[in-house]
């Protein structure tokens, strides 16, 4: 016997809004099953690392806090990804936002007015795009793999933030810890509810972001270009569109936006700027993006699925006793099932047991 | 005995019968050749000798036995080898580790090698059976098709095309294996439809058209002239073109143009020179492989060329101009691939519209300034416009393009540019793989919009087609174009020599040994 996969004529439409599904219920079974394996009872550890932390108001504001980088950077990637060009260094572009954006109140402790918190975001932005540029001026130029010229880029990006925070940015006043001055009130992303919790902004900006990607992605050309481009990259030429031109469109905006993420997150949740910036929403951004089926308002939902896992991680090391890094494991289970699901899209699985006859295709 | 003999056979593909009741045999040690057009059903017949077709009909006999043959590897085993004319080899192996993927059963590599080099020795084939195949050519990647064949010990070779990839003198050596293998008593099945090569290597031909035998003989005691009638038949088309009218204004002027083949199997243009006026359509005729589709991108624009003047519309110098430009100058064009490149299967018929047309639309079909919005309603309307002209028979309003049935699709592409009124008007294969209805809507199309006062290029592999739509008519041979003749003074003959490369009289293949293989 053997399994066979049968390409579908046309894709499946009830498997492409099941196949998130799936992946989610194979990953909490193979959970179930690892938490067995460590000799916990897996209904309750399921209980502690996935719902517990939604009973609490306090907790609903740390899920945002995690879920605004995730959502942000996934809608970058989104219509990166849509486009054909796979942009893997989305953690770098974070931390060079993140880096970028504090320069002005670290540099600047005086220059503190209205305008302070808007050139953070939009100097966050840039030294995001900045640092996407570079795969995708290697990529056109030399022809270079921007899988991996981006993720390399992430190390350089991490070592470079590493080296600032110790170094030449760190605050005088602070006891030789790497870290840079605390930044002002003006330098701050405002709280949301600051009664309740403390969810800043970022949030609202990531939900803006997903909701203008989607608009553009459907009802412009320059999204028509994006989906063209990324299906066939023949009629595109034949459409007259730039494949180079959209390289660096496509990185300009996912590390633009994972730029605006960065310094969300150092002007919101952390409020300095430190060594890392990062529990890894770049990387986990990828997963955000494929369990949201590349789809912007879809990337919405997935961040919040995906900032659960952060939780639940701490959870599980609060209460169950094991270490947090079950969260990444949560993740990489998730994302390997949800593109092993996506399969069911564009094949049949057949199970096949009699001997098959050796297929030999000649061209005419 | 004949070493194969095949009655009746045949093979129905829906409503077309691609073989139709082929009788043919190949004694021991000769070379036979299977000559006739694309779409004659030469790959037809040698996939189900192959066993990768079941016929329809009919018998084959294998040294006076009945036998079927029910896949390759009970072809191999009866004793018929086969080399495709794609190859299906990897890059990244050695050429002893290709030869031991395809073999049936468990050999070690150092064996193989070892007979691989023996053969490759035996047969004058020079190939080294641990070189990686990523750094061989074309010639030498054949040749570990040919010695994995030979591995089998066939009493039977196919060979498909073989010289369709090889410079001339990679076909000259190619051609005194087949002598060798000739010599050792194996029959060989050719693949052809180039005449000077069948008529120095081959002792029979057997030619096909339209499914059918057309002719057995002795190619040596055969004309160019003769084969080539029966190659594409002599019958005459009937012509709906009124092809009165005085041509009008140049339209397109192509003038020494040159392009480089830009892959390994890409073919070079040679200097094309081609006059188009308003009123008349043009038709290229030649065999697939000549370089069709790399005159198609640069007429279109996809391909650019770095000198301007070498192609002209409407007087303006525009052989550095990209599609888009020439679009707005108020060319179309249509390619020959209709999925992935002509339209986008995925989406529905209104985006495959915009692909198109957003550039020379761009006042109905976009709005917002610099936004660029899509304008759904009248993109919705052009749509049911072109497919109510056109005859495009869907299931739903906007279904996505690949969806629709070839014939309705080609129907809705050429719609989306006739659409257009275009001035200029390149269109590939217009109707490759089209039923006949959607097929003489199309033909007819091209004609009236000639009529009113454009210019068509339609390059086609068709030659009933050629002849029924076009005023004059080229052919394409390796990458060079004959001058254009009237129709009324064109004959099918006439361009089947073409077509196999002879012009006046002399083969032009063995005489231009640099032959579009500068990789």
């Amino acid at each position: 016997m053997r399994i066979e996969l049968q390409k579908r004529p046309v894709p499946s439409k009830l498997f492409a809004v099941l196949s998130p599904f799936i992946a989610l219920g194979l990953t909490l079974v193979a959970g179930a099953i690892l938490f067995m394996a460590l000799g916990k009872n897996p209904f309750d550890a399921l209980y502690s690392f996935f719902i517990e932390p939604l009973t609490e108001v306090w907790s609903l504001h740390e899920l945002t806090i995690k879920a605004a980088p995730l959502i942000l950077i996934a809608v970058g990637l989104s219509v990166c990804y849509r486009s054909n060009n796979w942009n893997i260094g989305a953690e770098g572009q974070f931390i060079m936002g993140g880096i970028v954006g504090s320069l002005v109140p670290i540099l600047m402790p005086d220059f503190q007015n209205w305008l302070t918190l808007p050139l953070m975001l939009v100097l966050g932005m840039a030294g995001g795009a900045a640092w996407g540029v570079i795969p995708a001026f290697l990529k056109t130029r030399f022809n270079t793999n921007e899988i991996l010229v981006s993720l390399m880029l992430v190390y350089t990006a991490q070592l470079f933030l590493d080296w600032l925070a110790r170094g030449v940015l760190r605050d005088p006043n602070g006891n030789n810890f790497p870290g840079s001055i605390r930044l002002t009130e003006a330098a701050r992303l405002p709280e949301i509810m600051p009664s309740a919790g403390s969810a800043h902004y970022g949030i609202l900006l990531a939900v803006i972001a997903a909701f203008a990607a989607w608009f553009m992605l459907r009802y412009t050309l320059n999204g028509f270009e994006v989906r063209v481009l990324g299906a066939n990259p023949r009629a595109g030429r034949f459409a007259g569109f730039s494949q180079s031109r959209m390289v660096y469109f496509a990185f300009l905006l996912s590390g633009g936006l994972a730029g605006l993420a960065g310094i969300c997150e150092v002007s919101g949740a952390i409020g300095q700027l430190r060594e890392t910036i990062s529990p890894g929403y770049g990387f986990t951004a990828i997963i955000v993006a494929f369990l949201g089926r590349l789809n912007p308002l879809g990337a919405i939902a997935a961040g919040f699925m995906l900032a659960l896992t952060y939780l639940g991680g701490e959870a599980a090391q609060m209460t169950l006793g094991i270490s947090d890094k079950v969260g990444r494991v949560f993740q990489g289970l998730l994302l390997f099932f949800v593109l092993g699901c996506d399969t069911l899209i564009h094949y049949q699985v057949r199970l096949v047991w009699r001997k098959a006859i050796a297929a030999v295709g000649g061209q005419a | 005995m004949p070493l194969l003999e095949i009655r009746g056979l045949t093979k129905v593909f829906g409503s077309l019968r691609a073989c139709d009741g082929i009788d043919l045999t190949i004694a021991p040690g000769e070379i036979h050749a299977l000559l006739g057009e694309n779409g004659a059903g030469k790959s037809t017949l040698v996939k189900m000798l192959f066993g990768v077709l079941e016929p329809t009909a009919g018998t084959i006999d294998w040294k006076g036995q009945p036998v079927r043959i029910g896949s390759p590897r009970e072809a191999r085993a009866t004793g018929i080898g086969m080399v495709f004319q794609h190859f299906s080899l990897f890059e990244a192996l050695t050429v002893a580790e290709n030869i031991a993927l395809a073999l049936d059963g468990n050999v070690a590599i150092d064996r193989i090698a070892e007979e691989a080099r023996r053969l490759s020795d035996q047969y004058g084939l020079p190939l080294d059976p641990h070189a990686h195949v990523a750094d061989l050519s074309v010639g030498e990647r054949q040749r570990i098709e040919i010695v994995r064949t030979l591995l089998q010990n066939p009493e039977l070779i196919i060979l498909d095309e073989p010289t369709s990839v090889l410079t001339p003198q990679e076909a000259d050596k190619l051609f005194e294996t087949l002598e060798k293998l000739r010599g050792e008593g194996r029959s060989v099945l050719y693949i052809s439809h180039r005449l000077e090569e069948v008529q120095r290597i081959c002792d029979r031909a057997t030619v096909l058209r339209h499914g059918k035998v057309t002719g057995a003989c002795n190619p040596r005691a055969e004309t160019p002239s003769s084969l080539a009638r029966m190659m594409v038949g002599s019958e005459v088309a009937s012509v709906s073109y009124g092809g009165a009218q005085a041509p009008g204004e140049v339209l397109v002027e192509v003038r020494k143009l040159n392009a480089p083949a830009r892959t390994p199997f890409a073919v070079a243009l040679r200097d094309i020179d081609l006059t188009v006026r308003a009123g008349e359509v043009i038709a290229i005729a030649g065999v697939a492989g000549n370089g069709q589709s790399e005159l198609f991108d640069v007429l279109s624009g996809e391909v650019p060329v770095s000198d301007a003047e070498s192609v002209r519309i409407a007087g303006v110098a525009a052989g550095s101009k990209g599609i888009t430009a020439r679009r707005l100058m108020g060319c179309s064009f249509v390619p020959e691939e209709r999925h992935g490149h002509a339209a986008v299967p995925d989406m529905n018929l209104s985006g495959n519209l915009v692909l198109s047309r957003y550039a020379s639309d761009r006042k109905t079909f976009l709005s917002g300034g610099w936004l660029d919005l899509i304008n759904m309603g009248p993109v919705a309307a052009a749509t049911k416009r072109i497919s109510a002209a056109m005859d495009v028979r869907k299931s739903q309003e906007d279904p996505p393009a690949g969806s629709l049935s070839g014939g309705n699709l080609q129907k809705f592409i050429v719609g989306r540019e006739l659409d257009r009124q275009p001035r200029v008007m390149v269109v590939n294969q217009p109707t490759w793989g089209v039923d006949a209805g959607a097929a003489s809507r199309i033909r007819q199309a091209l004609v009236d919009l000639a009529k009113s006062g454009s210019a068509v290029i339609v390059i086609s592999q068709d030659l009933d087609e050629v002849f029924e739509i076009s005023s004059r008519i080229c052919v394409i041979n390796e990458g060079r174009l004959s001058a254009p003749e009237p129709v009324a003074s064109m004959t099918r003959e006439r361009i089947g020599l073409l077509m196999g490369g002879f012009h006046d009289g002399t083969a032009r293949g063995s005489a231009m040994p640099e032959a579009s293989h500068a990789h």
